[in-house]
């Protein structure tokens, strides 16, 4: 039984680390990004951010005012049990949102879409979001806090077979342009796609893509892994960096996740994670043990699996 | 080449306005207002009277909403400081700045050349950008001290009018000036040029979307 007091600790200590710790794979491609910009004004901005996630650190505040609209990936062990269950665990949740909105301070950015209606604390209907995932083995669970900025850099749009490569390239580049225009994506960032699913599933994927994968990790099909790498290039070949000024840093890296769709078409999402990717894991164990983290390690062999039943790959015999 | 630097004042002088050029970089001094959508609607739809003494006390309209709390002895807690995308608040920019005497509007990716041209201009004010977006920390080792929180509880933490002291914040970029010029517009002519190249073999979608065509008597299909 994994103590609920650990749960709600831990989700506590995982908010302050997302809003104040850049993630090192970011960090990493950001600087590699930095080393190539020519743009004056371009690289101006990434020294800028770059010494911002130093100061962010140094005084423990959040590296950016607007702190995102915090939410929660949970994944668990099949053999995972949750003291109190579900309804707990949602609780506490809730109670670290709301507390560390408080203590770090985040910026209180929930609000009631019609009245406008503010808690404060980041805590409201449906509000934080609360998402599940499950592996065949394990006693563990996985806590992800994810604060994405939440107003520019996305879109979605039914395309169809017919439209092909070379439409999915058009409306890639199309989110990038429309959004990458002064800036307004905060980019270079992590560029997530989603391909396929139904139009719900399409958007859910392609925003994990983005804030649940690291930089530098490619998708298990080496076909579409190829054209993570190619998507990777087409952005930062636009000629647009930091802020929308001239430069050669727009895509920091590019994640895609597929899934099963419609046979008539081809649904395709586009989300871009900002210059903050706020994202902290930690894995806790019923004996107590806690270890930080920040790669969320979602997208297992089991998450893409394509087959009725699961069957673990067996190491060879021999 | 390395941008120029430049400290100014919250309220700064014609003379110092006049003298900053698109892309400079800029630190402030002195006393600064967050005013968004809420400030807007409030001051100027309901005809609230404004809680400070505007533009003496200030000539400085961030867009912004801080991470920051009001603590139970009613002192405030501000860490990080970033602005929101000004574009939104367009609607309500002229009167304000009327009222108020604003001169440097500071916000999230800048106006058009037209809302320069047609209000910034003939009140003699300018477009400063933050840098990023956003360097909400260095921005917050800015705030000296937060010197009031106008109208939070009508309009909550996030757009509620915080008044923050200065010191040396920055960087913000310029991206207007007396000409009404536009430095984010003068990036995206030098950007368009290479446009055709990178769509080069790409294809528009098979079935439309109203917005692509403005023309509701039109089919969207291919």
């Amino acid at each position: 039984m994994i103590p609920i007091d650990l749960i709600q600790k831990t989700a506590e200590t995982l908010m302050d680390k997302a809003a104040i710790e850049i993630p090192q794979d970011y960090l990493d491609g950001l600087q590699q990004a930095a080393k190539t910009e020519d743009g004056d004004l371009s690289s101006f901005v990434l020294k800028a951010m770059l010494d911002n996630y130093e100061a962010a650190k140094e005084d423990r505040r959040a590296m950016c005012g607007d702190t995102g609209v915090p939410r929660w990936f949970i994944k668990m062990g099949n053999e995972a049990r949750i003291e109190g269950g579900m309804v707990a665990l949602e609780t506490a949740l809730r109670r670290a949102t709301a507390n560390a909105t408080n203590g770090v301070p985040l910026r209180p950015n929930r609000v009631h879409p019609l009245w406008r209606t503010d808690h404060d604390n980041n805590v409201g209907i449906n509000a934080p979001e609360i998402e599940y995932g499950f592996e065949p083995e394990g006693d563990w669970i996985d806590l992800i806090t994810v604060h994405k900025g939440g107003l520019f850099g996305t879109d979605y749009r039914m395309l169809f077979p017919s439209d092909g490569i070379q439409g999915i390239k058009r409306f890639y580049l199309d989110s990038l342009m429309a959004f990458g225009k002064r800036g307004l994506a905060c980019q270079p960032a992590i560029i997530g796609i989603g391909l396929g699913g139904s139009k719900d599933t399409c958007m859910v994927l392609g925003k994990r893509a983005a804030v649940l994968r690291t930089v530098g990790s490619r998708n298990s099909d080496p076909r579409i892994a190829e054209m993570e790498d190619e998507f990777k290039e087409l952005g930062n070949s636009i000629g647009m960096g930091a802020m929308g000024f001239v430069g050669k840093n727009m895509v920091i890296d590019c994640n895609i996740e597929v899934g099963y769709c419609h046979t008539g078409g081809m649904p395709m999402s586009v989300h871009a994670f900002c210059l903050s990717s706020r994202r902290a894991v930690a894995r806790v164990w019923p004996d107590g043990r806690v270890e930080y983290r920040t790669d969320p390690d979602w997208f297992t062999d089991y998450q893409r699996r394509d087959t009725v039943e699961w069957e673990p790959v067996r190491e060879a015999a021999e | 080449m390395k941008p120029r630097e430049i400290v100014l004042s919250t309220t700064p002088t014609s003379e110092a306005i006049a003298e900053l050029r698109l892309g400079d970089i800029v630190y402030l001094n002195g006393l600064m207002y967050t005013a968004r959508e809420g400030v807007y609607m409030r001051a100027l739809e309901e005809k609230a009277n404004i809680p400070m003494e505007l533009p003496s006390e200030s000539a400085a309209n961030f867009h912004c909403s801080p991470a920051a709390r009001i603590n139970p002895d009613g002192s405030f807690e501000m860490g990080a400081v970033t602005a929101t995308a000004s574009f939104r608040f367009a609607k309500w920019l002229p009167e304000w700045m009327d009222k108020t005497g604003a001169k440097l509007i500071i916000g999230k990716g800048g106006m058009s050349s037209k809302d320069y041209k047609s209000y910034f201009v003939p009140n003699g004010a300018v477009y400063l950008s933050t840098v990023g977006y956003g360097t909400g920390a260095l921005l917050g080792r800015g705030v000296e001290n937060v010197e009031a929180v106008h109208w939070n509880e009508e309009l909550g933490l996030a757009q509620a009018m915080w008044v923050i002291r200065c010191k040396r914040m920055g960087p913000f970029i310029v991206a207007s000036d007396l000409e009404g010029n536009c430095l984010f517009e003068r990036e995206n002519a030098k950007i368009a040029e290479n446009i055709e190249r990178v769509y080069e073999g790409t294809k528009p979608a098979v079935l439309k979307r109203y917005g692509e065509s403005d023309d509701r008597s039109d089919e969207v299909i291919g």
